[in-house]
């Protein structure tokens, strides 16, 4: 059984006395991510501030490595779980070495003063976040995305269990914040972490995280592993979504269909209608599209923008009653827009709807860049 | 790791040589001039003339151990506060702690003056360390309430004012010869120092400044962000208290022997910093320590020689030389910070 090492039991957090999030059971263990999600305001901050004992709990026990958090002292929590939460100051004069230094305040004397020992561990700690490089400069004239680095090497040389998050990859480029979650899922493994985090990022958290929880309603209101979180159904509701839609395979979001009369119809397939559904939303042009495979690449997106998608069942050719319909599409759209190059079994009735098309003079090709907008 | 340490090494050398030169300076230079051998001599207790023995004994030395001591601690409290509010502007006298302390002292010295009472050195610290507080509690008040340092600041400056209109309006109107003395003092001067109140000074400054250096290794996370700070293990409300106290304290003593003085508290801790190239506080207190000596040496020999035998108050000589570095500094953020 895997050891679990960070534990709430009906944990209340909030402000003030006054209850953000109430009844909170969480179980961490070692080598495990769990990522916070939930709208702005939930109190995902508010849940990480009170297990790592910046804000007073309202009610109910925080226990690490089973003893209750009030009868650790500053020390012995420090020495077992460090943090890298928002808005820190940025220190002036100190390199990127020095401030990761301060991670090893728990283990020194009463001055402070590092040993040989403790500045082979900040090293490390800065060669395993790929910052080795990064110790002599000043803190202030790095990037963004090495500062959090810097930052993390700085939680690391504590030699935590469990390591608190709160939004790390916010303000981060999308190369950085692939290299954080990289990092950080690297030392999972490597040093069996716990990790606790908050994140912005769903297609993030549902990439890197072995649980999930959501926070909304002033509870808990579901957790588990992401691929029973992130939903099409349950995504939107958690944001109160209403308007554009939730794609769980990408775990991205798109906009609201163009409502309408549909002037174009759109002939898509394995992933070539995709950039003509988007242009399309953007333009405000209601379309419908088809006729696609459910498994087909172009599936969701159609799905998501489309007035009405003309569909056929996954692995089958495409049958008479879909050619109908698509057909009767072609009559009723007055453009009919092409992005499928390949035709064979499976979407032979792409090809007659193509010419069914053409017969009407009503086809327009999409085409590379540069005559995108010429539709 | 050697390249700072030489550095280290190199600045606190320099200030150490300052120091030196200086304090020879100020024993020599004056009305009665005295070359350094005389000096010499006369510490040794070979010379035997009078005078000069008295003048060098129970004038010059102590005032210059006043400077070096007092100096010190001002810079030292300068970066305390400093550290405190996150906030490079801060010092005892921006934010009134030094007016706070001076009017409580003059008020003390007043009431026993007209008994006939002497004051004791610890007396005037006592007292000054009342007003200290007072100010102080007024201003985490307000910092309460705003979160601008902008805000803080201007509060600050203007309880200062008020305080000094209070301790003006007491001095004035205070009847005794020794008023003279008492008005050098309240607006700020090294001279009148005595033998017994330099063994005061050096034992709150020394007793605080050790307070300070234990205080390094949590002032170091602190640097960082008081949340970031607690989470490795500083207990925040106590560390805070401490160096309330202790930054009060120190100023305190300082208004309590030399008045108000402008400028040492916010000035120091930024060439010190500069000089270092860090703000490590186990590094940067001592650098404080011996530029604010270093810094009031030079302006109370400029305050006492330019236009002697008239005295200037310190305050006119370190505002002459502080402020441009302080302006300085706030440009140099400002253009940073856009």
């Amino acid at each position: 059984m895997k050891h679990q090492c960070l534990q709430t039991e009906q944990m209340t957090v909030g402000y003030h006395g006054k209850p953000l999030v109430e009844g909170i059971d969480l179980c961490l263990h070692r080598g495990e991510i769990m990522a916070l999600i939930g709208p702005n305001g939930a109190g995902k901050s508010t849940i990480l501030k009170s297990i790592i004992r910046q804000l007073r709990l309202l009610g109910g026990v925080v226990k690490v490595e089973d003893v209750p958090l009030e009868e650790l002292t500053n020390q012995q929590l420090a020495r077992c779980l460090s943090v890298l939460m928002t808005g820190q100051r940025s220190p002036e004069l100190m390199t990127c070495r020095q401030v990761a230094a301060a991670g090893r305040y728990p283990y020194t004397g009463r001055l402070g003063i590092l040993t040989q020992d403790d500045w082979d561990k900040v090293d490390r700690a800065l060669d395993q976040v790929h910052a080795g490089d990064l110790a002599h400069q000043p803190f202030t004239a790095v990037s963004d995305g090495q500062r959090q680095r810097v930052l993390l090497a700085r939680a690391l040389c504590q030699e935590p269990e469990i390591l608190v998050l709160d939004e790390p990859t916010s303000f981060l480029d999308i190369r950085y914040k692939l290299e954080l979650l990289t990092t950080l899922k690297e030392l999972v493994r490597r040093q069996n972490l716990a990790v606790l985090l908050s994140l912005h990022e769903l297609d993030l958290a549902q990439r890197i995280s072995d649980t999930v929880v959501c926070i909304h309603n002033n509870a808990i209101e579901r957790w588990g592993p992401p691929e029973e979180v992130f939903t099409a159904d349950y995504i939107p509701h958690l944001y109160d979504l209403t308007q554009g839609s939730y794609e769980p395979a990408w775990g991205s979001l798109e906009l609201p269909p163009v409502q309408g009369e549909p002037q174009v119809f759109v002939i898509g397939g394995g992933g070539s209608g995709i950039a003509a559904y988007r242009r399309l939303q953007r333009q405000g042009i209601p379309f419908a599209a088809g006729i696609l495979h459910e498994n087909d690449l172009d599936f969701p997106a159609a799905r998501a923008l489309a007035a009405a998608v003309v569909t056929e069942r996954a692995f089958a050719p495409i049958g008479p009653q879909a050619l109908r319909e698509g057909l009767a599409w072609v009559e009723r759209c007055p453009r009919v827009l092409c992005c499928c190059r390949t035709f064979g079994p499976m979407n032979e009735a792409n090809r007659q709807l193509l010419q069914a098309a053409q017969a009407r003079n009503k086809l327009t090709w999409e085409t590379g860049k540069e005559d995108a907008h010429g539709l | 790791m050697n390249g700072e340490r030489r550095r280290y090494v190199l600045a606190f050398g320099l200030l150490a040589v300052l120091l030196a030169a200086l304090a020879a300076w100020n024993l020599n230079a004056g009305t009665l001039s005295l070359s350094v051998s005389q000096v010499a001599a006369i510490l040794m207790g070979q010379d035997t003339n009078e005078t000069a023995y008295r003048v060098l004994w129970d004038l010059r030395l102590p005032r210059v151990l006043g400077a070096v001591l007092l100096g010190g601690a001002l810079s030292v409290s300068g970066f305390l506060l400093q550290t405190f509010f996150n906030n490079p502007i801060a010092s005892p006298f921006v934010l009134g702690i030094s007016s706070g302390a001076k009017l409580t002292v003059a008020l003390t010295m007043i009431f026993l003056l007209s008994r006939g009472v002497a004051s004791s050195s610890w007396l005037l610290i006592g007292a000054a360390f009342v007003g200290a507080m007072a100010a102080m509690a007024l201003v985490l008040a307000v910092s309460q309430k705003v979160r601008r340092m902008s805000v803080l600041i201007l509060c600050g400056i203007m309880v200062g004012y008020i305080c000094s209109a209070v301790t003006d309006f007491a001095v004035t109107f205070a009847e005794d010869a020794n008023i003279v003395n008492l008005h050098n003092w309240s607006v700020g001067s090294f001279s009148g120092l005595t033998w017994r109140n330099v063994g005061t000074i050096a034992i709150t400054v020394g007793v605080g400044l050790v307070w300070a250096l234990f205080l390094s290794k949590p002032m170091g996370a602190y640097q960082m962000g008081e949340s970031y700070a607690q989470s490795v293990g500083v207990s925040i409300r106590r560390f805070r208290v401490e160096l309330i106290l202790l930054s009060s304290l120190l100023s305190a003593c300082v208004t309590a022997f030399a008045g108000p003085i402008s400028f040492v508290g916010i000035a120091v801790p930024h060439l010190v910093r500069s000089l270092l190239g860090t703000a490590k506080p186990i590094v940067v207190l001592p650098g404080c320590f011996l530029g604010g000596a270093v810094f009031c040496l030079f302006c109370d020999l400029i305050a006492r020689t330019a236009f002697a035998p008239v005295e200037m108050s310190i305050s006119t000589v370190t505002a002459l030389f502080g402020a441009p570095v302080v302006i300085y500094m706030m440009v140099r953020r400002q253009s940073r910070a856009m």
